[in-house]
C-alpha cells in the first residue's frame, strides 16, 4: 500500500511547471524545477523562491505561554522581546536533540502569540512533546495551523525587491530575527527577515487560501530581477555552504546541540528544561565528536555516512556532503574526534572504497557579502 | 550517430556496432533520457583501457549534485578506448550525447549480446513508461 503524501497549496504549481516531485517528511515536495546550479546560483545572485509550507507551524496563546516555551526551550524565550524570533533547540533528556525550531513572538489582530516552526519530518513528534508537558489547567492555547497556511521563502541580494512591494512598513528597516504582522499582497499574515541559506531574505506566513496568488506575483517579480523558485536540492546545497545544521544529519535524538557547535542556542546558567543537566556535562566532556567542515581535494561527492580516517584509523564520519556551487568543489559536514578536529589537517574520506583527502576548514563554507 | 541506428539497454546505456577487419567494434554511451534525469552533473568515471566485461557488469560511475549512479556495459568484450577528454568536459554528455558524448570503444567477443537490445522505438516505448 502506497502512503499517501501531504500537499502544499502550491503543489500544483510545482508540477504545472516542471516541478520533480518527491516525498519529503511525509510531503510531496519540489526536488528541483530546471538545474540544481542554476537555482542556487540565482539565489546567491538575485533571488530565490522556495515553498518551505510542510514546515511545522504551531501558535501559541495565553497568559502561560511563554512560561511554557521557556520551559522546554534550550533558549531564553522569557525575554523575548515582541517582533523578535529566536533559534533553539529542545533537547531530550540525555541532551539530545528533538528538534532545531525557530520560536518567533509576535503580535496580530488577534493578541500577542508565540509561534514554534519546526521540521515537517518532527511535526507530530514536536507537538506530542509540547501537548505532554503542558500544565495541568495552565493558560495556553496550542494549534497547529500547519494544513491551514502556507511558507514562502524569498531569499537572495535581491530578495527586498520582490518583499517590499507586498507590505505596508518598509521592511529593509528589520533586523534579522525580527518579524511583523499585517498587509502581505491581497492577504495578512507574517513575514520576518529569516532564511536556511546565508543570504538576506524574508520568510513569509499566509494563509493557504492566499498562496498560489502570493507565490505568482512573487514568481512574477522574482523573474524580473533574473530569480526562480528553488526546489529542495538547492535549498541542501544552499544551506550547506552556510554551515546551517539539518535535522536527521547534524542534529538527531542522539547529537547534541553542544557537538553541533550550537553553544548560542543554549543558556544553561539559573533556567531549568529538559536535558539542561546532561547539556552541562556534554559541554565539560573534551571527547565528544565535534561537527567540522571538510573541502575535497578531488572530484567526487562525499555523502552521508561515508568514513572519516586520519592516518589509517577511522575518526569519524559524514552527516552531509554535496558539491558547492560557490566554491566548484565537494564539501562536507561531518562529526569527528577532537584530536582530529584542527582546521587545517587532511584528513581522508572513504568515497565508495576509495580513500581522497579532504582539507579540515573553518564554517561556513560561504558568507554573504556585507554591503 | 544519429539516436533511430543505436541500440538500447533497459539500464539506458546505448550502442553503435561498425565493423573494423576481423573485429566488432562497439561505441557505448549513456542516453539522452537518461543524461537528462541525472542534471548538473559534476564527476564521471571512465573504465580502463584493456578492461573486460559481460553484458550488464559495471563500466563506470557518473557523478551529479545529487547523487552517484553506475552504468552499465551493453555488450560483453574488451574496453579499447576510452573518451579521455569527457571528464573534464561533461556538458558533451548533455549537448551531444550520441556523439561528442561517447564513453567507451569495446571489442565485442560475443555478438548474442547485442540480440539482448532494444531498437530506438521499444527504447522510446520504455522510456514513455518509466515517465509516468
Amino acid at each position: 500500500m502506497t502512503q499517501t503524501l501531504a500537499e502544499t497549496p502550491l503543489h500544483g504549481w510545482h508540477a504545472a511547471h516542471g516541478g520533480r516531485m518527491v516525498e519529503f517528511g511525509g510531503w510531496s515536495m519540489p526536488v528541483q524545477y530546471s538545474s540544481i546550479l542554476q537555482e542556487h546560483q540565482a539565489t546567491r545572485t538575485a533571488v530565490g523562491l522556495f515553498d518551505i509550507s510542510h514546515m511545522g507551524r504551531l501558535r501559541l496563546e495565553g497568559s502561560a505561554a511563554a512560561q511554557f516555551l521557556d520551559s522546554l526551550l534550550t533558549r531564553k524565550v522569557l525575554d523575548l522581546p515582541l517582533g523578535s524570533i529566536c533559534y533553539g533547540l529542545l533537547a531530550n533528556d540525555e541532551g539530545g536533540t528533538i528538534d532545531d525550531v525557530l520560536v518567533y513572538h509576535l503580535e496580530d489582530q488577534c493578541g500577542p502569540f508565540y509561534m514554534v516552526v519546526c521540521n515537517a519530518s518532527n511535526r507530530e513528534k514536536v507537538i506530542r512533546w509540547l501537548e505532554n508537558h503542558l500544565p495541568d489547567n495552565a493558560d495556553i492555547q496550542l494549534r497547529d495551523e500547519t494544513y491551514d497556511s502556507a511558507m514562502i521563502a524569498v531569499q537572495g541580494p535581491l530578495a527586498l525587491e520582490a518583499v517590499a512591494p507586498l507590505v505596508d512598513d518598509d521592511p529593509a528597516g528589520m533586523r534579522y530575527y525580527t518579524g511583523r504582522c499585517g498587509r502581505i499582497g491581497n492577504t495578512f499574515g507574517q513575514w520576518s527577515r529569516t532564511g536556511y541559506t546565508g543570504e538576506d531574505g524574508w520568510e513569509l506566513i499566509v494563509p493557504a487560501a492566499a498562496a498560489a496568488e502570493l507565490w505568482e506575483q512573487l514568481v512574477l517579480m522574482g523573474r524580473q530581477s533574473g530569480g526562480t523558485t528553488v526546489g529542495l536540492a538547492a535549498r541542501d546545497t544552499l544551506r550547506l555552504e552556510a554551515a546551517m545544521p539539518l535535522y536527521g544529519h547534524e542534529l538527531s535524538e542522539s547529537i547534541s546541540g553542544v557537538q553541533a557547535g550550537l553553544g548560542f542556542t543554549m543558556n544553561l546558567q539559573d533556567r531549568s528544561f529538559p536535558g539542561r543537566d546532561a547539556l552541562l556535562q556534554l559541554k565539560n566532556d573534551n571527547t565528544l565528536p565535534r561537527r567540522v567542515g571538510l573541502i575535497c581535494a578531488g572530484k567526487r561527492v562525499p555523502r552521508e555516512g561515508y568514513a572519516i580516517a586520519s592516518e589509517s584509523e577511522r575518526v569519524g564520519k559524514v552527516t552531509s556532503g554535496t558539491f558547492s556551487p560557490t566554491l566548484e568543489k565537494p564539501i562536507a559536514m561531518g562529526y569527528v574526534a577532537p584530536s582530529a578536529a584542527v582546521v587545517g589537517n587532511d584528513l581522508m574520506i572513504d568515497l565508495r572504497g576509495r580513500m581522497e583527502v579532504a582539507r579540515v576548514v573553518p564554517l561556513p563554507f560561504y558568507r554573504k557579502s556585507v554591503t | 550517430m544519429k539516436p533511430e541506428e543505436l541500440r538500447y539497454a533497459k539500464t539506458h546505456e546505448w550502442v553503435y556496432v561498425l565493423q573494423e577487419d576481423d573485429n566488432r567494434l562497439a561505441t557505448v554511451g549513456i542516453s539522452a533520457f537518461a543524461v537528462e534525469a541525472l542534471t548538473d552533473l559534476v564527476f564521471l568515471e571512465l573504465p580502463e583501457v584493456g578492461k573486460q566485461v559481460q553484458q550488464g557488469d559495471t563500466l563506470g560511475e557518473v557523478e551529479s549534485v545529487k547523487a552517484v549512479s553506475d552504468f552499465y556495459s551493453p555488450v560483453a568484450g574488451e574496453v579499447v578506448e576510452v573518451n579521455s577528454e569527457l571528464p573534464n568536459e561533461l556538458e558533451r554528455l548533455g549537448e551531444d550525447p550520441y556523439g561528442q558524448g561517447w564513453i567507451a570503444k569495446i571489442r565485442l567477443s560475443d555478438d548474442s549480446s547485442l540480440d539482448t537490445l532494444m531498437d530506438h522505438a521499444a527504447y522510446g516505448a520504455l522510456c514513455a513508461e518509466e515517465e509516468i
